[in-house]
């Protein structure tokens, strides 16, 4: 009876995990291996071959690469700086990086689709300034700046909190024992945030990989990613099989760069996202 | 002994405006085991610390072996810290952990691996090169920090609390091992506790401080027998501290009582502290004693009671092999050089303080 109650006490979770998390996956699954007779197929997932295809992957990979890379220069000096302010004013500079992330997403990238377009500020200021407009808006630029403005918190987050948890008298310690400030450095600060820094990767990776609506609202059609060609599938073609076909593919890459990072994060203390 | 090796030349130290060293002079010898004890704020952290490297005084030198280091980096001094909280590289294994000096000043593999050798065997975790930080236990730890510390051949080592977080029979364990690893490496030991027992059992040289003040320099015997003042007495061990007038030389009044003592040159009639160790109070019949009181309580502690005897409005302390049973009369004596008279404290550094330390 006991035993029962327990497990009776687990059944919204349950359902929760199989009817929003199991139950679509086996969806997507399901349609992208079958065309719309409802009959076997592969060619859902053997169209990414196709050059318009191939080449959205290869620009989210390009872009959401290029993304990562420049959240991980901005983040981890700016982590630093972070852990070395007195205790008190860091805990308002985070509160200042989260804050943004309270608001809505797409209402801050609406935001800057304003800011950047040709008659926004931006494009004002170089005007009254006597310079030539720009077209920064609709350009791979522009997504790449949204992608980064929006993931920057989750990769800055990690890597603070792993170099958080590095206490002051292990630095003591290696300073003590000879190393400079360099040496302390490469031999204790950076092996010690590998970890944050591998987890960072991931929680921007990802979304940066699989966003659409960045791209939808940055790039204006122009900057077609796959996540652009998936919602295309699904929403304008109503191509449901070409759509889940084309999302199981990009669930491998997903899913192999995680395995990647997660293979190269032997610390793993918490800050790792699986 | 040896010659002096490092000099605290006046030093001054203030964290937001609070005084943590004043004006502190303090001389260590080559090859002493020195303590500096004290409750907690005392200064003697602080006083590591500036001894390693990781603080620069207000004010006031340091010098070691000759030359001023008071601007020197941790990082090139010759001396090496062991952490309270071990502060190992938790990233790193044991072999690793105890070679980051020596690779860091470039040492040779073979040579690097010698002394992992010898500082694993001197600290008696033999065979222990591959194993993690986090499979050992605290005192093993505390083991290989220490390792870690000495394989660099340092002249000084610093010891802030380092048993601090062990328990009571390993603390007791590892005083031996000090004590025996000072011996095998010839080498100054700076050691900072504030237990009193630790200080009492390890040093040559006891450093008794409180708010930022030296209050006593001395051996062990030295403070434990001849206190300077009720601080001291305090501090080190019970006692019991009775205000007392000096009327003349060798005789001293209290609680009402005349009784002899064997200090001299106080003057006349002097208001003065009187310090007596528990131990060194005897009960005996009423009539035998300069005093008479009641057991108040008793209690057991192994090698010795502890009891608590009411007389002339006072509680005296008392450490005796002999059985009182709570309400039997009984008579008070000390002998004469058991008695240690001071002169009153002259500021509150120097009075008896509280500490449950």
């Amino acid at each position: 009876m006991h035993k029962f109650k327990r497990q009776f006490l687990s059944g919204p979770y349950i359902i929760w995990i199989i009817g929003f998390i199991l139950l679509p996956i086996l969806m997507i699954f399901y349609y992208g291996i079958t065309d719309s007779a409802g009959s076997f197929t592969l060619k859902n997932i053997i169209a990414i071959a196709e050059p318009v295809h191939l080449k959205s992957l290869l620009l989210s990979l390009k872009l959401a690469l290029l993304c990562t890379v420049i959240c991980l220069i901005l983040s981890y000096p700016l982590a630093m700086i972070l852990n070395s302010l007195h205790l008190k004013h860091q805990s308002f500079v985070v509160f200042i990086f989260v804050l943004p992330m309270w608001m809505n997403f797409m209402l801050r990238i609406l935001a800057w689709q304003l800011l950047l377009s040709n008659n926004g500020i931006f494009n004002t200021l170089l005007e009254t300034m006597g310079l030539p407009k720009l077209q920064l808006l609709n350009t791979p630029s522009a997504v790449v700046f949204g992608m980064v403005y929006d993931f920057l918190p989750f990769m800055i987050l990690p890597i603070y909190n792993a170099m958080d948890r590095i206490g002051s008298d292990i630095i003591d310690a290696a300073r003590d024992l000879g190393a400079s400030q360099l040496q302390i450095f490469m031999k204790i600060i950076f092996p010690l945030t590998v970890s944050g820094v591998l987890s960072g990767i991931i929680m921007v990776f990802v979304p940066a990989l699989t966003s659409f609506v960045i791209s939808n609202l940055l790039g204006g059609g122009k900057v077609l990613l796959i996540g652009n060609v998936i919602e295309q599938e699904f929403m304008q073609n109503m191509n449901w099989n070409m759509g889940s076909g084309l999302s199981i593919v990009l669930m491998v890459f997903v899913i192999a760069s995680m395995a990647f990072m997660n293979g190269h994060n032997k610390e793993g203390e918490g800050t790792a996202v699986w | 002994m040896e010659k002096e090796f490092i000099h605290l030349s006046h030093i001054s130290k203030s964290y937001d405006n609070t005084l943590v060293l004043d004006d502190l002079d303090l001389k260590i010898r080559e090859n002493e085991f020195l303590t500096l004890l004290g409750p907690s704020g005392c200064g003697k952290t602080t006083t590591l610390r500036l001894l390693g490297g990781f603080e620069t005084p207000d004010a006031g030198q340091i010098f070691f072996d000759g030359s001023d280091i008071t601007s020197l980096p941790p990082n090139e001094r010759k001396l090496n810290t062991v952490f309270q909280k071990y502060a190992l590289f938790p990233h790193m294994s044991i072999a690793e952990n105890i070679a980051f000096g020596l690779k860091i000043s470039k040492k040779s593999k073979a040579y690097i691996n010698d002394k992992i050798k010898y500082a694993l065997k001197l600290v008696n975790l033999n065979g222990y090169e591959n194993r993690s930080i986090d499979s050992l236990s605290g005192g093993q730890q505390q083991r290989i920090a220490i390792a870690r510390a000495i394989v660099n051949e340092p002249k000084v080592l610093l010891l802030d609390e380092p048993l601090g977080a062990l328990d009571l029979k390993l603390r007791q364990d590892m005083q031996y091992e000090l004590i025996r690893l000072k011996e095998e490496l010839g080498i100054t030991f700076v050691y900072v506790t504030h237990d009193q027992e630790e200080a009492l059992t390890m040093s040559d040289t006891i450093v008794v401080m409180n708010q930022g003040y030296i209050q006593q320099i001395g051996t062990p015997e030295d403070i434990y027998n001849e206190p300077c003042n009720a601080f001291v007495a305090d501090f080190i061990g019970d006692s019991n501290i009775i205000d007392g007038i000096m009327l003349e030389d060798k005789l001293v009044k209290i609680l009402g009582v005349k009784i002899p003592c064997v200090d001299t040159g106080f003057g006349k009639k002097q208001p003065v502290d009187v310090v007596i160790r528990p131990e060194d109070v005897e009960l005996s019949d009423p009539a035998n004693g300069f005093m008479e009181g009641d057991v108040v309580s008793i209690i057991f502690k192994g090698v010795h009671y502890e009891i608590e005897v009411h007389a002339n409005g006072y509680d005296w302390l008392v450490h005796t092999t002999k059985m009182f049973p709570v309400g039997t009369h009984v008579g008070i004596s000390v002998i004469p050089f058991n008695i240690q008279i001071m002169n009153k404290p002259e500021s509150s550094d120097e009075k008896a303080v509280d500490v449950n330390a």
